[in-house]
């Protein structure tokens, strides 16, 4: 390949449905282009690396004035769960793959995905909560090891 | 834009895609995947039929469907096609590259 760009690295902070996704799909895109790419998982975008908790991300309905939902009834009980659902089906039209299938494909492409130590450590989680393919748990300054090359970037969700 | 390919003029795109199936054989397909460094086995073939089968049916390419194909897991497909194996195999195809982004 000629590309100049040789390697995307995404820093995963937030766990709601639009970010990981974001995350998700430029980080396979990237392979599929040809571009190496992994993930970082810090903060509350460990949620999407946590068996028990994957499954259930939804999207924000609070605070998000793209969602056209005004606060007062966004905030209501179960609106998360139905814009979740909706978004949800919508993906599906569009053969997207579901979070944990995501995981699965990332993987199998050769997407690194790393859990940020710290994070883990403050929200007490063990590698059993985590998933599988998890290829390790590296420090800040470990990914910033990995990103040290020409044509390398680092993408900030 | 034309191109010589297989001792067969072929009519390709500006990022060498064929424009038209129909001038498609095996020999050019082999000759396009060895222009991309890539030495075809009877297992590459399985994948470009596929390919080729799913593109007769005009239904959508992407690596979740490379996924569920039951032709090849997504692994084996990045080994076979190294680099864009989507981009690559679709081209080894003669078929348009997918517009999908995932």
């Amino acid at each position: 390949m000629s590309s100049k760009l040789k390697k995307m690295c995404f820093i995963l902070s937030k766990a709601t449905i639009e970010n990981v996704y974001a995350a998700f799909v430029m980080a396979n895109g990237a392979r599929m282009e040809g571009i190496d790419s992994e993930i970082f998982f810090t903060f509350f975008g460990l949620e999407a690396i946590q068996k028990k908790k994957l499954e259930k991300l939804h999207v924000a309905t609070v605070g998000n004035p793209a969602m056209h939902i005004p606060t007062m009834i966004g905030g209501l009980p179960g609106m998360e769960a139905l814009a979740t659902t909706m978004m949800k089906k919508e993906m599906e039209k569009l053969d997207m793959p579901s979070v944990p299938e995501f995981i699965e494909i990332l993987s199998d492409s050769g997407v690194k995905l790393w859990g940020c130590k710290l994070a883990i450590d403050m929200f007490h989680l063990d590698q059993e909560d985590l998933i599988e393919e998890l290829d390790g748990i590296l420090t800040i300054g470990d990914f910033y090891g990995r990103a040290d090359e020409e044509g390398t970037h680092i993408v900030f969700i | 834009m034309k191109k010589f390919i297989a001792n067969q003029e072929i009519e390709v795109n500006d990022e060498g895609y064929l424009t038209d199936f129909s001038q498609w054989c095996k020999e050019v397909g082999k000759t396009l995947a060895e222009e991309h460094g890539i030495d075809m086995t009877d297992r590459h073939w399985e994948v470009i039929e596929y390919l080729q089968e799913k593109h007769k049916n005009e239904e959508a390419l992407s690596i979740r469907g490379i996924k569920k194909s039951g032709v090849i897991n997504v692994k084996d497909f990045y080994s076979l096609f190294p680099g864009g194996p989507l981009k690559k195999s679709t081209l080894i195809a003669g078929i348009p590259k997918p517009k999908s982004c995932i």
